[in-house]
């Protein structure tokens, strides 16, 4: 009983910093929306010419992805501010398992990225976007969910590695965004250059929109199955990182 | 109360702790004094699990700090020497977190919250973010929050930097308070030498990662035939200015050196 809550109360605070600062919930999702409008509209035109279809239905899977990545891997910044300022300490030695402590603070995180990307997908709809099949969407927030644990785990590992802002900034350069773009969240790889589709296939956020896109507008690159099994084959290999890099902090 | 055998720490080449022993009474005051860089913070790290000894053994209320980490662990409280509080939560709040990490139980929690907040003058406040209060309230929220699982032994480190002089009084009337009245042990590090001279039963004078001396102020300053504690932790551990790196470390910073992952 008292495991739980542990976990619930470390989720909690997660939860009350987060609404408690507003610039922080609109600014989290202030970029994919304008990623939505400037991309949305502005290849919207070029796309159909190319005999595509809707731009805007193909992107929204992707920026739904993006928020996830984004939100929940700078996540990890909350444990870097844990760090330098004090509050880690009063978490490791409390007679508490780590695991505990991580997953009570990550649970928080992948919550807030999930809200977010509830968010750009209530907006996108707002600017025309209609899901294929609605009776999908409850499985489509399932996958969301499962990707937001696994990017706020992977978030958690690096931020437990670096020792300042700095250093997670490298990460996010080097990491995050090569990670976005190459992957097929902007763009099909079907008719992508063969060195990109093979970036694109190997990055396995591919995977993560596939399967979102396959739930939203029913297009898909590689298959349900083969995503799904991506997508838990990460979701375990995140968590473990996170673990393990997580319990070797030394305060 | 508190048993350290033999402990050594180091980092790579470094030895931050070198081979230090001492005990610590049940009920007893401590002070665990020495210049920037000798090796305190480490060896509090040390005994509040937060790092790992190389060698040597450390003991708490009978409990082995690196084999019982969850039985070390309750039987202690800790302030800081960073403030430690989530300052985006109110100061119940953060009680809260405590007591719920520390198990008490749900039908207690709120009584001994406002027991103890009350105690340290911040129940009027207690609704307050920890973003808003001063250095002095926030170190008053600490040892508040420190006693909330009624530990058996406090660790401050460095309790009073950069507080005035009446929260100064207030801080140490109440740990001579608890020492007399609960027995809890207090094991403290300070810069402030008259502190340790009015506070501590026994006081240990630690440097280059080497006890040099331990006893009471008196005895300290009989061993060195000087007159006062200050004069004598002088005598002790020389007159030149510390940094935080020392020269038996190569001039290596402990920090710099436990971020180089290589060597650890």
């Amino acid at each position: 009983m008292n495991q739980i809550d542990v976990i619930y109360i470390l989720w909690l605070r997660q939860m009350k910093r987060y609404f408690r600062s507003r610039s922080r919930v609109l600014g989290a999702i202030g970029q994919p929306i304008l990623f939505l409008l400037a991309l949305g509209y502005g290849l919207g035109s070029v796309y159909k010419k190319a005999g595509q279809g809707n731009y805007l239905e193909f992107l929204v899977p992707g920026i739904i992805v993006q928020t996830l990545l984004f939100s929940g891997v700078f996540w990890g910044i909350q444990i870097l501010f844990d760090k330098r300022f004090g509050f880690l300490k009063e978490m490791l030695v409390a007679p508490v398992s780590r695991v505990k402590i991580l997953l009570g603070n990550a649970l928080g995180g992948a919550t807030i990225s999930l809200i977010q990307a509830a968010l750009v997908f209530v907006i996108s709809i707002a600017l025309g976007f209609r899901p294929e099949n609605w009776l999908l969407i409850p499985l489509a927030f399932l996958l969301m969910l499962v990707l937001s644990v696994t990017l706020t785990s992977f978030g958690a590992g690096i931020a437990s590695m670096v020792e300042d802002f700095q250093g997670f900034q490298g990460i996010n350069n080097f990491l995050i965004f090569p990670l976005f773009f190459l992957s097929s969240a902007l763009y099909p790889l079907t008719n992508a250059p063969s060195w990109l589709r093979v970036l694109g296939e190997i990055n396995p956020l591919s995977y993560s929109v596939d399967a979102l896109r396959y739930t939203l507008i029913h297009q898909s690159h590689f298959g349900l199955g083969k995503d799904l099994i991506v997508l838990a084959i990460t979701l375990v290999l995140a968590v473990a990182f996170a673990v393990n890099r997580f319990n070797r902090i030394q305060a | 109360m508190i048993e350290a055998r033999n402990v050594v720490k180091t980092f790579g080449e470094i030895k931050a702790v070198d081979d230090i022993s001492f005990d610590v009474k049940a009920g007893e005051i401590f002070a665990f004094l020495g210049p920037n860089g000798a090796g305190k913070s480490t060896t509090i790290s040390m005994l509040t699990t937060m790092l790992r000894p190389t060698s040597g053994k450390l003991m708490l209320n009978n409990h082995d700090v690196t084999k019982e980490q969850a039985n070390a662990r309750k039987s202690f409280g800790i302030v800081f020497q960073d403030p430690a509080l989530e300052e985006e939560l109110t100061a119940y709040e953060n009680m809260q977190i405590h007591a719920i990490l520390y198990g008490i139980p749900k039908k207690d929690q709120a009584q001994r919250i406002e027991e103890l907040m009350r105690l340290v003058d911040l129940w009027g406040r207690k609704d307050s973010y920890v973003k808003t209060y001063s250095g002095g309230m926030r170190r008053r929220l600490e040892i508040a929050r420190g006693l909330l699982h009624h530990p058996k032994i406090l660790f401050l480190d460095e309790p009073t930097l950069g507080l005035d002089t009446q929260t100064r009084n207030l801080l140490w009337d109440y740990v001579k308070k608890l020492s007399d009245t609960e027995g809890m042990t207090i094991f403290f590090t300070t810069h402030y030498l008259d502190e340790a001279e009015a506070v501590a039963g026994r006081i240990a004078i630690i440097d280059h990662g080497k006890i040099i001396a331990t006893g009471t102020a008196a005895q300290l300053a009989k061993q060195t035939k000087t007159r006062s504690l200050e004069e004598a932790y002088l005598e002790l551990t020389g007159r030149e200015v510390r940094d935080e790196t020392s020269l038996a470390n190569n001039g290596l910073n402990v920090r710099t050196a436990m971020r180089n992952r290589n060597i650890r």
